[in-house]
């Protein structure tokens, strides 16, 4: 038996047997963050804002959502639509934010590649957030298969069928995947048990390795500074907090973030309440229909790039091209191989790098959602073909980039 | 009791709980694996008979079978005079009449492909491929035609699911893949 000694408060009660004061400290007020920052920092917090309100919105919906083949569209469309009380809130924010999740994830995406905070001890922090990417991927997959309507069904046709593997002819692998000849009971129940339990267990277990990652690196900074961060927290505990380069992560650098959330959250509402129709595709309002495609079947726009790349191709080198630009960008800290750790623009051709990259993607996102037919499938075969260029560039113009 | 032995003990016992798990953990990934096969249930439901005798010429009928859509298509003799060497071994011929019968999804992603009657062609809005009046492919990104359930026929019918002679004669010259 350890000895304790009469606690004069509850904080101290809990300290004697949570050591909160020492996880305090070591979680916030001496986690040392850079003041040579801007908003775009704020997108972590952002992002896991985010994610506890897809859970929350989630824990509400599961009550009254019914993952059979039968009852799935109704439950959706007819009792947590129209018969639960605020069940509608419930949908429109699950949907709205699984959409906007994305967009966060894309700008906190390209905001690290811009100011090289995938680096020099940076790679775990990349390759964790890759893999959250994948995870969130999964998990809105898995969602979209639930209100089981036509595109629910023909999305989980397509992308079961992606694991055939073209040639190899792996029907065996799409039927196992599937657990039926085509989606049905058991794959609407297989990819709600998914949804709901295994991806998000997945997703939390990423996220704190995320946060792990950070620790030992310390968040990149608008100059890409090397920063003694023993020296400037020492500045910083003196009271030197104008000469310091660093404040601590609460209160103060949460408090910026909180900003930047306020604002955030004062958009996405704005979607929930009068926009959410652009997170609510028309055909997933007709019940799944095995013997009838829609005439034109899309992803979510988010996929849309890496559809657009497998989609101007033949089978076997369309499913290659889709397959290497799901991994590709996990390999960015390795393909980039100048020493500098700065922003795109002083970095010579990776500026024009960045940018082509950039661009070249949201093409490919507009071309994705376009049909397939004349000049349209051109500029998506050219833009899909400078996204593969574009990554062969890459080392090539890294390694020859001066060290600033 | 000397150091020696106690190590040996140890990376005795080590060994020893380090197989049983690995044993156990080999045991669990295969009852894992087994319990997202599908169900004898599902794989037992398969056989559907159709009758082609009353189906109209370049009216495309579709049947059910095994949950997937079943394109058939009565060729017209038009629709014949425009058929290869190659893609006549797609047809199923009863009597004189000649019928196209393939699986209705394309062989690139799955979706349904529909059928223009005046063009006497399928066109796949998916992704853009395009099919002859034979479900043979005529565009890429689906990389062959349709392909054809396994049939047996049966006077004017059809039975899905059985294997016929004429059905292994497709499969042996390449006219098809196995479904």
């Amino acid at each position: 038996m350890a000895h304790f000694e009469k606690a004069n408060s509850i904080g101290e009660w809990l300290d004697q047997r949570l050591a909160v004061e020492t996880l305090k400290r070591v979680l916030q007020t001496e986690y040392w963050i850079p003041k040579n920052i801007n908003f775009l920092w704020a997108m972590g917090m952002v992002l896991a804002a985010t994610f506890g309100i897809l859970l929350v919105s989630g824990i509400f919906l599961l009550m009254y959502y019914q993952p059979n083949v039968n009852s799935a569209f109704d439950s959706v469309n007819y009792t947590i639509m129209s018969e639960v009380g605020y069940g509608w809130l419930w949908r429109h924010i699950h949907g709205v934010g699984a959409s906007i999740v994305f967009l966060i994830i894309y700008i906190h995406m390209f905001t690290g590649i811009y100011y090289g905070s995938y680096k020099k001890g940076r790679e775990l922090i990349w390759l964790s957030g890759m893999g959250l990417y994948v995870a969130f991927s999964a998990e809105a997959f898995s969602g979209y298969m639930l209100p089981w309507g036509q595109m629910s069904y023909w999305a989980g046709m397509v992308i079961t069928n992606l694991f055939s593997g073209g040639s190899l002819h792996a029907d065996g692998l799409v039927e196992w995947i599937r657990g039926d000849y085509v989606p049905g009971q058991a794959f609407l129940n297989r990819f709600f048990m998914l949804h709901v339990l295994l991806i998000p267990l997945a997703i939390i277990g990423l996220i704190v390795l995320h946060f792990g990652t950070l620790r030992i690196p310390h968040v990149n900074n608008q100059d890409g500074e090397e920063i003694d961060f023993d020296e400037a927290a020492k500045l910083y505990k003196e009271g030197k907090v104008k000469e310091s380069k660093v404040i601590p992560f609460s209160p103060v650098f949460l408090s910026k973030d909180v900003l930047v959330m306020g604002v955030y959250f004062i958009l996405f509402f704005y979607l929930v309440f009068y926009h959410f129709e652009f997170a609510m595709d028309p055909v997933n309002f007709d019940p799944a229909n095995g013997l009838k495609t829609p005439t034109h079947i899309y992803p979510e726009w988010y996929f849309l790039w890496s559809y657009e790349v497998l989609r101007p191709f033949s089978t076997n080198i369309g499913l290659i091209a889709f397959a290497i630009a799901q991994v590709i960008f996990f390999l960015l800290p390795f393909l980039d191989k100048s020493p500098n750790v700065a922003p795109a623009s002083r970095r010579g051709l990776f500026k024009f790098w960045f940018w082509a990259m950039l661009i070249d993607m949201l093409v490919l996102t507009f071309m994705g959602k376009l049909p397939p037919e004349g000049i349209w499938s051109v500029i998506g075969l050219v833009a899909a073909l400078v996204f593969f260029a574009l990554w062969i560039a890459l080392p090539i113009i890294t390694a020859k980039e001066k060290k600033l | 009791m000397s150091n020696k032995t106690t190590k040996g003990r140890r990376d005795f016992m080590g060994m020893a709980l380090g197989g049983f798990t690995a044993l156990g953990g080999l045991g669990a990934l295969y009852a894992m694996k087994r319990t997202w096969d599908p169900l004898p249930s599902v794989k037992a439901a398969g056989f559907t008979t159709i009758d082609l005798k009353d189906a109209p010429e370049n009216v495309l009928i579709t049947e059910k079978w095994r949950g997937k859509p079943i394109f058939v298509l009565k060729q017209s003799k038009e629709m014949m005079a425009k058929t290869t060497e190659k893609t006549k071994k797609r047809l199923i011929q009863i009597g004189d009449a000649h019928y196209m019968v393939s699986v209705g999804l394309c062989t690139h992603l799955g979706c349904i492909p529909g059928y223009n009657p005046e063009k006497e062609s399928f066109l796949c809005a998916c992704h853009g491929g395009t099919y002859d009046a034979t479900a043979d492919v005529t565009k890429a990104p689906p990389p062959r035609g349709l392909d054809i359930p396994p049939f047996k026929i049966d006077g004017t019918k059809l039975v899905l699911g059985e294997t016929g002679p004429e059905y292994e004669k497709m499969l042996a010259d390449g006219t098809t893949l196995a479904v």
